[in-house]
């Protein structure tokens, strides 16, 4: 870093934020038009803070308080197809509510940001942390990334209006934090001066296609001028090539969200790892924890102790879950023995939950690779212990000894 | 302010719905789009929901719109509507929009406006969002082949209110749309049919002068799901008008209106026809015309009967 972008950084200042409020100010300092939502917990924070900024002035953002999830996100896409830079946040229940209205997001290329506040699906209803909620809208065509903090969910969030906008990439992105572990935790987070991130972010300036019947290149955006029909019924004949773009779209998203993550170092002295995945200790390991979101704290605390006692482990946080980095995870992992894939969510009926099954997948058609394990915790925000990491972590080791598996999937501290 | 209608003037407008749309010969959708936006003025963007309108005139790669045009999906017109006024607003603010004002006009049909979506509509009202809300009712789900809504009238057969044996088609009346709108006090509501264009189109330009919600019950007749000969819509729409079963009327601020036809009819009441006459056009009402089934047409009778004296009182005609 220059001592003047060292001067930039310091004109900012640190300010002791729950992950909610760091989001809240995230969205406040990035030149945002208009802000949809519905209050859910544990996503409220965000909103109300935001409408504090709203209601002082502190923002030219038109916000509109709608009458449910499902109508934030469709307000959503009706402004970001008028043009405009467009955020929203949700959690649970309200993303489930918003579902359908995801597809069409990402189906009509809008550069949405969504701040999800993971937490579990009802029944039987319950307002903590898991990652059902975000998983099960892993296949609708969102960048998905998941932060481990409050200060990496200011980043981020600052960082995914640069990506979804980007024209290689058009795409809705989901910034997912874990709920009450990083909403309604404190934390001293690291803030941008103002200008340092409205220029990083600029404004929003929809991309310009070639229109066949105008004959001309047009601003994708209804501009109340200019006649393109935005979401037409695409049959047989065409469907399946733009699904293809979306394919490529989200191809394209990550040597995008790499490209992010380095310039956002330069100017905040912050990175995640690659921008995709944040390996940590993985050099010499023999074994290693696979893992998303605030766990990673957790595990990377439990990493620490037992490495200074000579335990070769290590572990690789997934922070792009969607597009899954399977190059970066297969080289980062393939010369450990033991590798478990910790997950936040169950896929009912299937072998394990969704991470296993993306590692497993990535791992295929290497010749080498690691025993792949599964661990299931948390549900419901139960808590997971550094005791409990330490569990896995003994079960990995004698793996790693025996080479023998006896349970490949397991529930971690779950009453029989 | 006039809302004077000039059809010299309005004949030299290029038109805003194109043709080689695929929508059924006799379907009153398109002209009621386009008197709509030949009423309109100057920068407009359509909203519209799912249904007969949107999939007959936009089959990728194809057009028939000739204005900024968006689907979202079949509940959500009105919350689309809402994030586009939101977007106008904040770029505006911003300076990258310099127009005095946009349009936003949204067509959705019954299903997208009675049922599915009246809960988006109710919210975009109560939060005052800027945009006409043009409901075009053909009083069932025609583009998914005529299943009964909250706009199918009393008695009409349709595939999941079909007459049968012993029910003899739909068995609730016709919900009372546009009184809900009136009742979020939104500035403008009114209520149109394709058969008195002037009306309707006044009825628009009116409309898009307001700032605020404003809501157009327009009423579609629907050859396919109403059983009846496609070169018949427009005198199906007089009908509906003449035997009061759709009036036409307007609601301002507080003030009710009857318009056209409807006011002629209260100043006149020996010109108000029994609504048979309208019921045996129409093949979803034959089994109406059987006598075992006579007191459900006197059902719809008094029901129209109640309703249009209690708009006359409202108007303050009586």
């Amino acid at each position: 870093m220059s001592l003047v972008q060292a001067l930039e950084v310091f004109k900012g200042r640190v300010m002791a934020l729950n992950g909610d409020e760091a989001v809240a100010w995230a969205v406040k300092q990035s030149n945002v038009d208009v802000v949809a939502a519905y209050p859910i917990t544990p996503q409220t924070i965000i909103v109300e803070k935001f409408s504090e900024f709203v209601a002082d002035g502190e923002v030219h953002t038109e916000f509109v308080p709608v009458e449910s999830e499902h109508s934030a996100l469709s307000a959503c896409v009706g402004a970001a197809a008028a043009g405009a830079r467009v955020f929203t946040a949700t959690a649970s229940q309200g993303l489930a509510l918003m579902w359908e209205i995801l597809y069409v997001a990402s189906g009509l290329r809008l550069p949405i940001v969504m701040a999800v506040v993971n937490r579990a699906l009802s029944a039987p209803i319950n307002i903590h942390c898991d990652h059902s909620d975000t998983m099960g809208a892993r296949d609708s065509g969102w960048i998905q990334l998941y932060v481990e903090d409050s200060q990496e969910a200011y980043d981020t969030t600052i960082q995914a209006f640069k990506i979804a906008e980007h024209p290689d990439v058009l795409l809705p992105v989901m910034v997912n934090l874990d709920g009450f572990f990083l909403s309604h935790t404190l934390q001293n987070v690291n803030l941008l001066p103002d200008d340092v991130v409205k220029k990083f972010v600029g404004i929003r300036r929809p991309v310009k296609i070639y229109v066949p019947y105008l004959g001309r290149e047009v601003p994708l955006a209804l501009d109340g001028k200019t006649p393109i029909t935005m979401g037409p019924l695409d049959l047989q004949d065409y469907y399946f090539e733009h699904k293809m773009h979306q394919v490529k779209a989200i191809e394209n998203s990550r040597d995008v969200i790499m490209k992010v993550n380095e310039e956002y170092a330069e100017l905040s002295g912050r990175s995640y790892g690659n921008g995709l995945v944040v390996p940590y200790g993985l050099d010499d390991a023999e074994v290693a924890i696979v893992v998303l979101g605030s766990a990673a704290g957790t595990v990377r605390y439990v990493i620490r102790r037992l490495r200074r006692r000579g335990v070769k482990i290590g572990m690789l946080r997934i922070r792009a879950f969607r597009p899954f980095p399977v190059n970066d995870v297969v080289k980062a992992l393939k010369d450990v023995k033991v590798v478990c894939a910790m997950d936040r969510s169950l896929s009912f009926g299937a072998l394990g939950g969704p991470l296993f099954n993306e590692l497993r997948s990535a791992f295929y058609d290497e010749g080498s690779r690691p025993i792949i394990l599964n661990y299931i915790y948390g549900l419901g925000g139960r808590d997971i212990p550094p005791s409990a990491v330490k569990v896995i972590v003994d079960e990995l080791l004698n793996v790693a000894k025996t080479m023998e598996v006896k349970e490949l999937v397991k529930y971690v501290g779950v009453r029989e | 302010m006039s809302f004077a209608i000039n059809i010299k003037e309005l004949a030299k407008k290029p038109p805003k719905l194109l043709p080689g749309h695929r929508l059924c010969a006799g379907c009153a959708a398109p002209v009621l789009v386009k008197l709509t936006l030949l009423a309109s003025e100057g920068p407009t963007i359509v909203v519209n929901a799912t249904g007969c309108l949107e999939v007959a005139t936009t089959i990728f790669p194809y057009t028939s719109w000739a204005v900024p045009w968006i689907h979202n999906a079949f509940e959500n017109a009105a919350s689309t509507a809402s994030g586009i006024d939101a977007a106008i607003k904040a770029l505006r603010r911003r300076g990258a929009i310099k127009d005095e004002r946009v349009n936003i006009i949204v067509f959705a049909g019954d299903g997208g406006t009675y049922d599915i979506g009246l809960q988006a509509l109710s919210g975009a009202v109560e939060r005052g969002h800027n945009f006409l809300y043009i409901l075009y009712d053909n009083e069932a789900y025609m583009n998914t082949g005529i299943q009964r809504s909250g706009g199918t009238p009393l008695g009409a057969a349709t595939t999941t209110s079909p007459a049968g044996k012993v029910i003899p088609g739909k068995l609730q009346q016709k919900k009372p749309i546009a009184d809900i709108i009136v009742a979020h006090k939104a500035p403008y509501v009114a209520t149109v049919t394709p058969a008195h264009w002037v009306d309707l189109m006044r009825k628009v330009k009116k409309a898009l002068s307001i700032e605020g919600p404003k809501f157009i019950h327009a009423l579609s007749p629907c050859p396919r799901g109403w059983r009846y000969d496609s070169d018949l819509s427009i005198e199906i729409a007089k009908l509906a008008v003449d035997t009061c079963y759709f009036p036409l009327w307007e609601y301002e601020n507080g003030v009710w209106r009857l318009t056209d036809r409807s006011l002629v009819i209260a100043r006149n009441p020996k010109l108000k026809k029994p609504i048979t006459e309208f019921l045996k056009v129409q093949a979803r009402f034959k089994h109406l015309l059987r006598p075992e089934n006579a007191y459900v047409v006197k059902k719809l009778q008094d029901y129209i009967d109640a309703m249009w004296s209690d708009l006359i009182k409202r108007a303050g005609l009586k």
